[in-house]
C-alpha cells in the first residue's frame, strides 16, 4: 500500500480517503510557535465530486489513490455503459453513467475525452472542451436575422439543448464550450 | 524604484526603526552562536544540526543550529548583562509554508525587573514604531478566550469535548492523542484567523501544559506567565515572565526528552551551560521573541513571508 506523508502534500496529489480517490485542490501548513503542526487541506473527491477540507497532523501518513488520467477515445454505448480505448494499448474501458456525468452530453463516436481512472477502472470522464454538433431541432427563426442578439434553444444530435442565434438552422454545425454549455460559432464543412 | 530594491529597504527600514527604539530604551544589542553542542528539548520544535570538525574536536562534534537565541541570551543575563536584544537567525526543520520557513530571523529581548505584563506594553510601544501608527490593545488571557469562543475552561475541558468542538466548527480531522494537540487546532483553524483584527491582541496566562520556559503563576499553578501577540490574524510574538528555578528548568528538559522519546522523535543534548546560568541566578526578568519577517510582512500589507524574505527555502 502506497502512501505519503504531509511533507509530500501539494496540488493535483492523489489521496484514498474513507474509501474514496480523492485530488489535493490547497495544502496550506498551519503551525504555533510552540505546538503542533498541521496540514489543511482543500480536496476534491473524483467520485462525486464534492469538495472537502481535511486537517492532517503534520508527519502522519496517507494512503495514495492509484488514479491516473487517460486520453481514451469513445468508441460507443450499449445502453447500459459506454466504452472507451486507449488508442496505444487498444485497452478498452468500460464507464457507468455516474462516471459519464455530463460528458454524455457532448460526446459522440471517436472523441477523444480525458478519463480518470481508480484502480484501472473510470470513475470520471471529461468531455472535451470544445466539441462540434450538428442541430437537430430548432425554431427556423429569421433567416435574414445574423445579429446574433435574443437567440433561441436548438437541439443538438447528442440531445443537448444549448442557446443558439436566430440565425443558425437545423441541419448546420456550431462549436460549443463544454464547461459552461455555451454557443460560440457556426462551423462549415 | 525596483521592486526587489523596494523590499530589501523596506527590510533595512524595519532593522533600523528596531535599533532605534532599543537604543533609546537603554538595550544593548548582543551577539551569540548560531551554533551550540545543545539544544531546546520543545517536543514541537525540531533543530537542524551540522558538523564541525577540526582543531579542537578532531573526532567530529555535531552541532544544533539554533531555534532562538534564548539560552545564549539567558547566560549573559545571568553573567550581569542588564537589558540586552538580538536580531538573530534562527533556524527550525521541517517548518516552510506561506508563513513560515526553515530560517527566519526573531527579534528577541529581554528585560530585567519586568514582568510578562510590563513587557506586553514595550511590545506594544515597540508596534507603534514599527507600524507608525497607534492600535488599540486588547489583552485577554488564554483561558478567558476559550471560555468566551466556546463555552468551556480549557484547564479543565476533556478530550470527548474537544472533538465535539471541532466538530460543530467544520474540522474533520483524525484522532489527535494530547489535549494540547486539539487546542493547537481550535487556536490555529478557529480563534487565531480572527485575533488582532481591531488592533493588536495579547493572550496571557496560557496553561501550565504549554509553560514552555514561563514560570507557573504562584497563586494558580495551573497557569504560566506566558503571552503571545497576534495581530491581524497573524501570530507575532511569544514571551514569558521567565523561568529561573535550575531544578524546575532541568526537570522539563527532561520531560520534554521523554515526551520525545514517546512520540518517536530524537532525545536532544541538555544545555548543561545554561542550567549551570540559572544555577548562579538568573535575574527576575520577562523575554519575548517576535517574529521579523512576520512583521514586515504584515508593515507591507502583503499576506506570504515568501514576499518580504529575500530568499526563501525553495529559491535559496
Amino acid at each position: 500500500m502506497a502512501t505519503y506523508s504531509t511533507n509530500e502534500f501539494r496540488g493535483g496529489l492523489k489521496l484514498l480517503l474513507d474509501g474514496d480517490p480523492c485530488v489535493i485542490i490547497e495544502n496550506e501548513f498551519v503551525k504555533p510557535g510552540k505546538g503542533q503542526a498541521f496540514n489543511r487541506v482543500k480536496l476534491r473527491n473524483l467520485k462525486t465530486g464534492r469538495v472537502l477540507e481535511k486537517t492532517f497532523k503534520s508527519g502522519e501518513s496517507v494512503e495514495a489513490a492509484d488514479v491516473m488520467d487517460r486520453d481514451l477515445q469513445y468508441l460507443y454505448n450499449d445502453g447500459e455503459y459506454w466504452y472507451f480505448m486507449d488508442n496505444d494499448s487498444f485497452e478498452q474501458y468500460q464507464a457507468d453513467a455516474h462516471a459519464m456525468g455530463d460528458a454524455v452530453k457532448w460526446i459522440k463516436d471517436q472523441d477523444v475525452c480525458n478519463v480518470t481512472l481508480w484502480n484501472d477502472a473510470p470513475i470520471l470522464v471529461e468531455a472535451p472542451n470544445f466539441v462540434v454538433l450538428e442541430i437537430t431541432d430548432t425554431d427556423p427563426g429569421l433567416k435574414g436575422d445574423t445579429s446574433g442578439g435574443g437567440g433561441k434553444p436548438a437541439t443538438l444530435e447528442t440531445g443537448a439543448v444549448v442557446r443558439v442565434p436566430l440565425f443558425v438552422q437545423i441541419g448546420e454545425k456550431v462549436k460549443v464550450d463544454t464547461r459552461k454549455g455555451e454557443y460560440i460559432n457556426r462551423v462549415k464543412d | 524604484m525596483k521592486p526587489l530594491r523596494e523590499k530589501l529597504l523596506a527590510r533595512a527600514q524595519l532593522l533600523a526603526t528596531v535599533r532605534q527604539f532599543f537604543q533609546r530604551r537603554g538595550v544593548v544589542e548582543v551577539c551569540t552562536p548560531v551554533l551550540s553542542q545543545a539544544a531546546g528539548t520543545d517536543p514541537s520544535i525540531e533543530p537542524l544540526h551540522t558538523r564541525y570538525t577540526g582543531p579542537a574536536y578532531p573526532q567530529g562534534l555535531e552541532l544544533f543550529l539554533q531555534t532562538s537565541p534564548e539560552f545564549a541570551m539567558k547566560r549573559l543575563l545571568a553573567g550581569g548583562s542588564g537589558p540586552i536584544y538580538q536580531i538573530a537567525q534562527v533556524f527550525r526543520d521541517g517548518e516552510y509554508g506561506s508563513r513560515h520557513n526553515p530560517e527566519f530571523t526573531l527579534l528577541e529581548w529581554y528585560r530585567p525587573g519586568l514582568d510578562h505584563h510590563d513587557l506586553m506594553k514595550e511590545v506594544a510601544a515597540l508596534m507603534y514604531a514599527c507600524l507608525g501608527e497607534e492600535l488599540g490593545v486588547e489583552k485577554i488571557s488564554y483561558t478567558e478566550l476559550f471560555e468566551r469562543q466556546f463555552g468551556w475552561s480549557p484547564l479543565q475541558v476533556e478530550i470527548r469535548q474537544l472533538e465535539d468542538t471541532a466538530v460543530l466548527c467544520g474540522i474533520e480531522t483524525g484522532n489527535l492523542e494530547y489535549r494540547d494537540q486539539w487546542l493547537d487546532l481550535l487556536m490555529s483553524l478557529v480563534i487565531e484567523p480572527n485575533l488582532g483584527k481591531q488592533g493588536l491582541t495579547f493572550i496571557y496566562d496560557y496553561p501550565a501544559s504549554q509553560a514552555s520556559l514561563a514560570r507557573l503563576n504562584p497563586e494558580d499553578p495551573r497557569i504560566a506567565s506566558r503571552f503571545e501577540l497576534y495581530y491581524q490574524g497573524v501570530e507575532l510574538a511569544n514571551g514569558f515572565h521567565e523561568l529561573a528555578d535550575a531544578a524546575e528548568q532541568r526537570k522539563r528538559f527532561v520531560a520534554e526528552n521523554h515526551q520525545r522519546r514517546q512520540r518517536g522523535l530524537r532525545q536532544l543534548p541538555i544545555d548543561e551551560n545554561l542550567l549551570d546560568a540559572l544555577e548562579q541566578g538568573l535575574p527576575d526578568c520577562a523575554g519575548v521573541a517576535l517574529g521579523l519577517d512576520r512583521l514586515l510582512m504584515l508593515r507591507l500589507g502583503k499576506t506570504t513571508l515568501d514576499e518580504v524574505l529575500t530568499f526563501s527555502l525553495t529559491k535559496a
